[in-house]
């Protein structure tokens, strides 16, 4: 473990990555931002879920430094009073869980189907593949908006609101999944005919032996391109879902819902509500995509 | 060619079909029909006669071959919440929808198609570097961001144009246009930047993608070495073959226009399809989530359909191959 990590240090990969300012520069922003998120129950000056901490006579302040700011709440507060640099910080970790989860369940789901859809071939393939060309003709937003629909009509209020985390992690994974499939399927149809394959059969394992231990690792690089890039458009997704009022419940400050509570108090001039969960939501997508950019060019050395 | 065309129709019928397949299960094992139509008071053997009637007791098969024939002829039943045919409910609101996206597309494809060609023809150059960043920029934007910066910017600060609805309409048939009066106009800027932003980032980056692909075939190596001038290798030998996978995607990327102008509609409570959509989810109304379901895939399947048949036309090589 040990060696191959340091083997790991020493690879191209990591040297291109030291020499890549942009590089370097996007990983350490999503880096800190995903710390901060996770320390919120440190970092911030209010826990946003503490009802009683919460005074409504200190709702809509603008930033401290504006006239009529508290130095209490550096960043404003919102309509129920809640200081919004916490309300950000633990919107970011609801966001980034969402995020994190629904990409690892497409992944699964999507490397797996990859993986059985390009060793297999045959009608099993075709089957796979037929469904995924029919849904990547449509948006994956439009996606996660009918499987949350669907989940809408068969909970009563009640319990949507309860499971609105899961829903929306499923609704996210189930339009993501074919990025995956697709992207090992090819990879998967370039390593099938190579020796270590070949010989790996002939010594008499098994196909899901030969899948898992063999061509898996060797296709695992892409995938995580793929999913650098989709835990971006993850958290956007889900932070369009909340703000059509179609993800999380108001309760759940995701970033996607305190833009949404935002924006009905933008046209009052209160724009801090909306503005800093946005810049949030911005900065991260930017420094992940950025950092998936770089990530993408540097593990295919064909495309310049 | 004919058989390729056939052959392009069949697999539009099959998709249809899947969509059809998937809408259909939401009708009949996702909640109860009946009671969303009848009130409280309605007795079981009453609720039982109009099962019976509706035909909601024959076999799926059966009762999928009537929602597809219902389907055909657009009517989708009546809206669980607002009581009306859904097919009014569309007819209303397709105008409001189609001249947003419409226009967004035409916009998107006049700057995108330009800058892209730019930043792959002069790959080095400053204007290239701000157009990539900014277009970076543009992806990590989430389309409701845009546009609630744009509310922010014209609409509260500078109060300049208006930020939600379409303004005055004028009636042309069945077909409600706002192109025709100032209010209506004014209207459109913010609705239809927030679609243009979003778009032009992907545009530009696929546009330059395909053109340096070109630009590093043999045929661009061999016509350089034979001397052609840049300009003319650029814009006539490189660009010609850059638009071929440029249709394929902007055909695409009308079908998401579209789609995406249903998170624009909801930002500038614009009354198009996407707003119907949006709030049929929120109310639990399958016959409106259907029908948008639907009505969105058939747009897609189309614009599909149309792309190949353009590359046909286009690409002199299919011909050949189309043939055997």
């Amino acid at each position: 473990m040990f060696k191959s990590f340091s083997h790991f240090l020493q690879s191209d990969l990591v040297y291109n990555f030291t020499r890549s300012r942009v590089a370097v520069g996007s990983a350490v922003v999503a880096l800190l931002i995903i710390a901060a998120s996770m320390l919120a129950p440190v970092l911030s000056p209010q826990n946003p879920f503490d009802l009683m901490s919460l005074d409504i006579m200190e709702s809509n302040l603008p930033p401290a430094w504006e006239s009529g700011g508290d130095p209490k709440f550096l960043l404003g507060t919102d309509d129920q009073g809640r200081d919004m640099l916490s309300a950000t910080l633990y919107g970011l970790r609801i966001s980034l869980i969402i995020g994190v989860l629904s990409v690892a369940l497409s992944l699964l789901v999507g490397v797996t189907l990859g993986l059985v859809s390009g060793y297999l071939g045959g009608i099993v393939d075709t089957l796979i593949m037929r469904v995924a060309d029919v849904q990547l003709s449509f948006p994956a937003i439009l996606i996660a908006l009918i499987v949350d629909g669907a989940f809408r009509i068969l909970l009563d209020k009640e319990m949507h609101d309860r499971a609105a985390i899961y829903v929306i992690i499923l609704a996210i994974a189930a339009s993501g999944w074919v990025q995956y499939a697709r992207t090992v399927r090819s990879c998967v149809l370039s390593e099938k005919g190579k020796e270590y394959v070949e010989a790996a059969r002939i010594i008499g394992l098994g196909p899901v032996l030969i899948m898992v231990r063999h061509i898996l690792p060797n296709v695992m690089g892409p995938v995580f391109v793929v999913a650098t890039l989709h835990i971006a458009m993850a958290i956007i997704i889900e932070a369009t879902l909340s703000f059509l009022g179609l993800g999380l419940p108001p309760t759940t400050p995701s970033l996607g819902t305190l833009i949404r509570t935002g924006n009905e108090y933008l046209f009052s001039g209160d724009w801090w509500i909306t503005i800093f969960p946005g810049a949030a939501l911005m900065i991260f997508s930017l420094s992940v995509n950025l950092f998936g950019d770089w990530l993408r060019d540097a593990m295919n050395p064909k495309l310049l | 060619m004919l058989k390729l065309i056939l052959n392009r129709l069949a697999h539009s019928v099959v998709v249809m079909l899947a969509v059809a397949l998937i809408a259909f299960s939401m009708v009949a094992f996702l909640g109860d029909p009946i009671s969303n139509m009848v009130g409280q008071d309605t007795t079981v053997a009453e609720r039982a006669a109009l099962r019976e009637n509706l035909g909601l007791n024959d076999p799926l098969p059966v009762q999928f071959v009537r929602f597809l024939s219902h389907a055909v002829q657009g009517d989708f039943g009546l809206s669980y919440s607002l009581r009306v045919p859904v097919s009014e409910l569309f007819a209303e609101r397709m105008p409001a929808t189609l001249e947003l996206s419409i226009i967004s597309a035409i916009f998107a494809l006049l700057i995108g198609i330009p800058l892209g060609i730019h930043t792959a023809i002069n790959r080095d150059s400053f204007t290239t570097q701000a157009i990539l960043s900014s277009s970076l920029v543009g992806v990590s934007l989430p389309t409701f961001l845009i546009g609630i910066l744009l509310i922010l910017i014209f609409g509260v600060m500078l109060r300049w144009l208006p930020t939600f609805g379409r303004g005055d309409v004028v009636m042309i048939g069945g077909w409600s246009t706002g192109l025709l009066t100032s209010s209506g106009l004014r209207s459109l800027v913010l609705p239809v930047a927030t679609l243009t932003i979003f778009q032009l980032t992907l545009i530009i980056r696929l546009v330059r993608a395909e053109m340096m692909e070109v630009l590093r075939t043999d045929f661009i190596k061999f016509a350089r070495a034979r001397g052609i001038r840049r300009k003319a290798l650029n814009y006539r030998h490189a660009l010609k073959n850059t638009m071929m996978p440029v249709i394929t995607v902007v055909g695409l990327q009308l079908g998401n226009i579209i789609a995406f102008s249903l998170i624009t509609e909801s930002v500038f409570q614009w009354p198009g399809m996407g707003l119907l959509f949006v709030q049929a989810i929120g109310n639990a109304d399958i016959p409106v989530m259907v029908a948008y379901l639907m009505i969105i895939a058939l747009i897609f399947v189309l614009i599909n359909l149309i792309v190949d048949l353009l590359h046909f036309v286009l690409d002199p090589r299919l011909h050949s191959s189309g043939a055997n």
